[in-house]
């Protein structure tokens, strides 16, 4: 199935917003499974984008993709209009693309204020012989950092757990830390791997209202891969869905909703008939 | 100056004091006569333990890369530095100190020239880095030798000028730095292409270097013409320099070097990869380098402690250095604990102590040859019994991280956005 020619490329074509994020035709390949298959998006400054698709469909192989931690078999990745496919990982972050995972990755046996440290490793301005002899230099730079760590924890209502070891934090503390420490290198693109994954309803509401205010308060722009509709339906602007590493359907959230192709995909073959039919009686009902 | 010594905390100066007290007691008792030869060689190789065995936990414990190199990196220093202070004692030549001496810097230079150089053009791959860094190392190390021969005349002379035990003092210093040097150069030149292994293959590496160091040792008369190493037969006549106090001196230089490092945000990132290499990736950490860092770091402190080793009993023996002995470091380790500098410190003298110098007192002769099997059950009770090591997480102040204090203006977030998920 070709993508280009019957789904309609995202947004309108004459938005004047910076290009954030442009991906063109990226494939991944592992051996002969093809994850993902000419996958292409762009994403314009401040916009909240969805990426949906069932377990499999090459979500977070995108993901890994656009962080570099996969290099893709075949297209690009442009960030700022600059093309960032082919680079370390780590400079692709010091570009200012942060991501958190769809597993936890916090750094277990840390404090809470040492993940949030860590990622300003970048912006530790002193050198190694600073570090070695703890010169007052070093001590100055240092303070200055924490206590940067700690008003950034501040935001996330964290700050009474900066001396708490990260893997002993409930599991809602973990994701809002993951999302804290994604952010304090402040990067102009967050990627959230399924945020909301293991949440119950209440931690979910709670979730989007805090998407929400970080993207006002550091001027995000935020692709967001997602299972449950409840989020990407409540807070995305437009979604991509992908099925088989391919793109099947891209829109609005409710024009996804009603698409047949991700009903198919998410439900099954028929299913799509069916949802039809159940649609059509309740417009008669109404 | 002024303004760094007032800025040493008060916990500092605690330490610094307590261990200068306890270097004037062992001084004292050494003086005295109340410690004997015996227990002053146990004693000082519980040091060279100690130095040897930091190395090693900040690459394992604390960088998360399981090595058995560590011994390959301790003979190199050992050999290294007793061929200099030979050279001095024995053949009256400076020729030793100059030529490492050039090799260190050469080497060195090179290496971090080419760093940089690879650094701007991007899309060089790992071997053919490797290859370039081989290249120019041996090039680098050519033109060191000729050099330093040259050299070799005029600094012997300048020695000689100072007061025949000042001059030896400075070779033997000199020596032990090269050695650790050296020994840090080649682990940089090993780990580009190991480390990029995954940590059990990484393991196998090593150990593999550590066989072919002492294969090369063995054959060092032979096929690399230093007639004085003598080969496998070991080499003699060593000066036996390495006194409690020059001990006490690194030993102390490396715990503060190691908790300083540790307690920046050079630290922060090494311990980073061991908690979770590609969540540090994406937090912006070079974790190649990282690893590379620590690696040679931890072979720096390898080296010195192989130097200070050559000198305390004035013979080398190949043998000394075979895979076997190279578990040793990795018992204290665990024994102390992974990631933890007081314990391993502390390991390393109960080590030094009780199994090789108390335990040599009680139990009948030939229980050295028990030593492998004693030594296996001990870890495995260990492991049993608390696999976190004697001192788990311990530290002492000086070398734990402070919990820095809140000072926070006002909350600027929302409540509701940020509260509420309380699972």
């Amino acid at each position: 199935m070709m993508t280009d020619g019957h789904i309609p490329s995202n947004a309108a074509q004459n938005d004047a917003r910076l290009v954030v994020l442009d991906v063109q035709h990226l494939t991944k390949l592992f051996g002969g499974l093809r994850a993902v298959a000419n996958f292409g998006i762009t994403i314009r400054q401040g916009e909240l984008v969805g990426l949906i698709g069932p377990n499999g469909a090459g979500k977070t192989t995108i993901f890994n993709m656009i962080t570099s931690v996969y290099s893709p078999t075949q297209g690009t990745v442009s960030f700022m209009g600059e093309r960032i496919d082919g680079l370390e990982p780590h400079v692709v972050n010091q570009l200012g693309i942060a991501r958190t995972f769809q597993n936890i990755r916090l750094f277990p046996n840390l404090t809470v204020l040492d993940n949030v440290r860590i990622a300003y490793h970048h912006h530790a301005d002193y050198g190694f012989f600073d570090s070695v002899l703890h010169t007052p230099r070093f001590k100055a730079k240092e303070q200055e950092l924490t206590e940067r760590a700690q008003e950034f924890l501040g935001v996330f209502n964290l700050q009474d757990r900066q001396g708490e070891i990260a893997k002993n934090l409930p599991y809602g503390e973990q994701r809002r830390l993951e999302i804290a420490r994604a952010l304090a290198a402040a990067p102009s693109l967050l990627l959230l791997d399924e945020p909301a994954a293991g949440m119950n309803p209440a931690e979910t509401t709670a979730l989007m209202d805090l998407i929400h205010f970080i993207r006002e308060r550091f001027k995000l722009t935020i692709l967001l891969i997602e299972h449950q509709m409840q989020v990407v339906m409540g807070i995305c602007e437009w979604i991509t869905a992908m099925d088989f590493g391919e793109i099947i359907a891209r829109g609005s959230p409710k024009e996804i909703q009603t698409n047949p192709k991700v009903i198919e995909a998410y439900l099954g073959r028929g299913s799509a008939a069916l949802s039809e039919k159940y649609r059509k009686t309740r417009e008669h009902a109404a | 100056m002024v303004k760094f010594i007032r800025g040493v905390s008060r916990k500092t100066w605690v330490f610094l004091g307590l261990a200068v007290g306890v270097y004037l007691i062992v001084q004292v008792l050494l003086s005295v006569g109340v410690l004997n030869d015996f227990w002053s060689t146990i004693i000082r190789q519980g040091a060279v333990m100690a130095i040897l065995a930091l190395g090693l936990n900040l690459i394992y414990g604390f960088n998360g890369q399981f090595s058995l190199g560590q011994f390959g990196f301790y003979a190199i220093g050992a050999y290294a530095s007793a061929d200099v202070t030979y050279r001095w004692t024995l053949l009256q030549t400076a020729n030793g100190v100059t030529v490492l001496f050039m090799v260190v810097v050469l080497v060195g230079v090179a290496i971090l020239g080419l760093r940089q150089l690879l650094s701007r053009i991007r899309g060089v791959d790992a071997l053919s880095a490797f290859a370039l860094y081989l290249v120019l190392t041996i090039v680098a190390g050519a033109l060191a030798v000729v050099i330093g021969g040259a050299l070799a005349g005029p600094v012997t002379t300048l020695l000689n000028l100072l007061p025949p035990g000042w001059s030896l003092q400075v070779v033997f210093f000199l020596a032990i730095l090269l050695g650790g040097l050296l020994a840090a150069e080649v682990s940089f030149l090993f780990g580009l292409p190991v480390l990029m292994l995954g940590s059990d293959y990484f393991g196998i590496a090593t150990l593999g270097f550590t066989i072919i160091v002492k294969v090369l040792f063995d054959n060092s008369d032979t096929m690399f013409g230093f007639a004085e190493m003598k080969g496998a037969r070991g080499m003699v006549g060593i000066p036996q320099l390495s006194s409690w106090f020059w001990m006490f001196v690194f030993l102390l230089a490396v715990v503060v070097i190691t908790r300083n490092i540790l307690q920046s945000s050079y630290g922060r990132a090494i311990v980073s990869v061991r908690e979770d290499e590609i969540a540090a990736m994406s937090m912006g950490i070079d974790v190649a380098s990282f690893k590379t860092f620590t690696f040679v770091l931890g072979s720096l402190f390898a080296g010195i402690a192989g130097g200070l080793y050559a000198h305390v009993g004035g013979f080398l023996v190949p043998d000394s250095f075979n895979f076997v002995k190279s578990f040793d470091p990795m018992i204290v380790v665990v024994l102390g604990g992974l990631g933890s500098v007081t314990g391993t410190v502390a390991a390393s003298f109960i080590w030094s102590l009780v199994l090789e110098g108390l335990l040599r007192l009680v139990l009948p002769q030939g229980f050295e040859t028990w030593r492998y099997v004693v030594y296996p059950l001990l870890l495995l009770v260990m492991m049993l019994l608390k696999p976190s090591g004697l001192f788990g997480n311990f530290e002492i102040p000086y070398l734990r991280q402070a919990l820095p204090a809140l000072r926070l203006k006002n909350n600027p977030a929302p409540a509701e956005a940020t509260q509420g998920s309380k699972a």
